[in-house]
């Protein structure tokens, strides 16, 4: 190959990486969202259902939610987080979410689920590889799984 | 798809608070159409925000998030005039990505 049609080479591969919108995703834990019950995907999850109910995890749900299909949940914690994840223990899988903090990001997440029907939520911190949780009951009057 | 992605990021004290709209279908899987046919799952699996080089927050999704999913968050490390860039990708492999302004 010549220089030419080699730094025209490289440079048609610099322009297609550079198209690509993202190189490299995390995988996603099918084994635990596919759980069927809160401490199988716990242990999934985090190798682990040792969990420490803690009153440094802070859980904000609705006590009475009159659309499962929206419930508004935050978790928060002034401990350093590593990750925050939130069950919703009667779901059918009821691992929802899982974040994970990245630099710089704080023990908090806030998002929208979805629940089939009254249901204790717990939300888990890890923290210097550590498990806590908060939980609490939250009635919902129509489920949002659809039927 | 295109424009799935609505986002605000306001820098305050040294924290950056972001706010997420994500507009996807978040279909179960459980559902039924009108003749009793299954409803294929469709929903976002994994999001990723990335400002200054480094991933500063991540979540995986299960279907139990709500339609047109909210999610927010915040960080340290990124100030007024950077970008944060917020990507998703769901379970058939589309993705989305957007460039949202830290103001």
């Amino acid at each position: 190959m010549d220089r030419r049609s080699l730094i025209r080479a490289l440079g048609g591969a610099i322009v297609a990486a550079a198209a690509l919108p993202k190189l490299a995703w995390a995988a996603w834990s099918s084994n635990a969202m596919k759980a069927g019950e809160s401490t199988a995907a716990m242990n999934e999850l985090f190798g682990t259902a040792d969990v420490v109910a803690s009153a440094e995890v802070k859980l904000k749900a609705p006590e009475i939610a009159e659309n499962g299909a929206v419930v508004p949940l935050e978790v928060s914690t002034d401990m350093p987080a590593e990750q925050i994840a939130i069950f919703v223990d009667k779901n059918p899988s009821p691992l929802v979410m899982t974040a994970t903090m990245g630099a710089g990001a704080t023990g908090l997440v806030k998002t929208r689920v979805r629940m089939g029907e009254s249901s204790n939520v717990v939300a888990v911190v890890k923290s210097g590889g550590k498990l806590y949780s908060a939980s609490q009951e939250v009635k919902v009057t129509i489920g949002g799984c659809g039927g | 798809m295109a424009k799935t992605i609505r986002g605000k990021a306001k820098a305050k004290n040294g924290l950056v608070d972001v706010k997420l709209l994500m507009k996807h279908p978040m279909e179960t899987g459980l559902r039924k159409d009108k003749d009793g046919n299954p409803i294929e799952a469709h929903f976002i699996q994994t999001v990723e925000a990335t400002a200054n080089g480094n991933t500063v927050f991540s979540a995986q999704f299960n279907t139990s998030v709500s339609k047109d999913p909210y999610l927010a968050f915040s960080f340290s490390g990124a100030d007024k005039g950077d970008v944060l860039n917020i990507a998703w990708i769901d379970n058939k492999g589309e993705t989305d990505s957007a460039d949202v302004a830290i103001k």
